[in-house]
């Protein structure tokens, strides 16, 4: 095994895709600190990482686990997403628009975790299933269970 | 990057910090010969990086040798950074800062440590290096040592000379070796002297 990359690098490479995903599965209001319990869960667990080929899977397992608890914490109250859209970000952080997100917010958290990852994150549905600690079929299920709650809500 | 995964980091580094987590901060600094890579442990000063070294070589170094803990946190070298600055200004002539001797073993840290010892403004040469490392005769060892030094303008392996006077090496290239002596009033600074 080759020696694990500086955790900085890490950061570097990965930091978007987990606020992306963060952003879309709890909001802005909580994205900030479960960015920051993500990123120590993973600095807490990295000497000990025994395979980095997949250091992205590995970080959105991780920003999944902590969407969900975050949540519970909150008694899984839907999140507010009153504020004013901002414009989109370059680390692809999607501009919210005509309710799309506050809607994606309002999802039950598998939901909402499966269309935050395909539209939020771009991942495939293998990479969705591994993060969500699904099958695959359970992730596609999800997905599109979803898209079909946001096309009735914004019809 | 986003302000806000920005604002999120800088808040993830303060926080790594209280948690313990960070086995190895760096961050880079400023001087007269071009940026320095700045890197310590909680023991001390690990790692200065020369304006002409890989930077990026020499984090993976580190995370290799010492932990894969390491995150940029310029807040943690501030004590580093101005004992640095104050050295270049010329208003510095003993550094007062933790070292951490670990990436440097055996004849080699007895070398560096005797290194530490020569004071401001004096040179050495690397017979007499090697005679307080405890062994005279590994002169071209105690050269390697010097050479090899992780905590360079901190441990001043720039005043270690030949026997003679000649310059020897400078991992950061002889100019800055030259620079540091006259800084340092060991050299006249008039062209060709």
């Amino acid at each position: 095994m080759t020696a694990l990359p500086p955790f900085q690098t890490v950061l570097d490479d990965h930091a978007g895709a987990v606020m992306a995903i963060l952003h879309g599965a709890v909001g802005r209001e909580g994205a900030e600190d479960c960015f920051q319990e993500t990123f120590l869960a993973a600095l807490r667990a990295y000497p000990k990482l025994e395979d980095d080929r997949n250091l992205r899977g590995w970080l959105l397992t991780i920003a999944h686990r902590k969407a969900i608890d975050h949540h519970r914490a909150r008694g899984r109250a839907p999140v507010p997403v009153a504020e004013p859209p901002q414009p989109a970000a370059p680390d692809g952080i999607p501009e919210p628009d005509n309710g799309l997100w506050a809607a994606v917010g309002a999802l039950p958290p598998k939901q909402r975790a499966a269309v935050a990852l395909r539209y939020g994150s771009d991942l495939p549905h293998g990479e969705i299933a591994a993060a969500l600690g699904c099958s695959p079929e359970a992730a596609r299920r999800n997905l599109h269970e979803g898209l079909k709650r946001l096309r009735k809500e914004l019809a | 990057m986003s302000t806000a995964t920005e604002k999120a980091i800088k808040g993830l580094q303060a926080r790594a910090t209280g948690e313990g987590l960070l086995d190895v901060a760096y961050a880079t600094a400023d001087s007269p010969f071009g940026p320095l890579l700045l890197a310590q442990t909680r023991r001390g000063l690990v790692r200065v990086g020369l304006p002409n070294q890989d930077s990026d070589e020499l984090l993976v170094d580190l995370a290799e040798r010492v932990s894969p803990r390491v995150l940029e946190a310029p807040g943690e070298l501030d004590a580093v950074r101005r004992e640095l600055d104050l050295y270049f200004e010329g208003k510095l002539d003993s550094f007062d800062l933790p070292l951490d001797w670990r990436l440097s073993g055996g004849f080699r840290q007895r070398v560096l440590r005797a290194i530490n010892r020569i004071p401001y403004g004096q040179t050495r040469s690397y017979t007499e290096m090697a005679r307080k490392a405890g062994n005279e005769r590994a002169v071209r060892a105690a050269g390697t040592a010097c050479g090899s030094n992780p905590i360079p303008l901190v441990v001043p392996c720039h005043r270690v000379l030949r026997t003679g006077g000649a310059l020897g090496g400078y991992g950061g290239g002889l100019p800055m070796k030259e620079a540091l002596l006259q800084l340092e009033g060991v050299l006249d600074e008039s062209p060709g002297s």
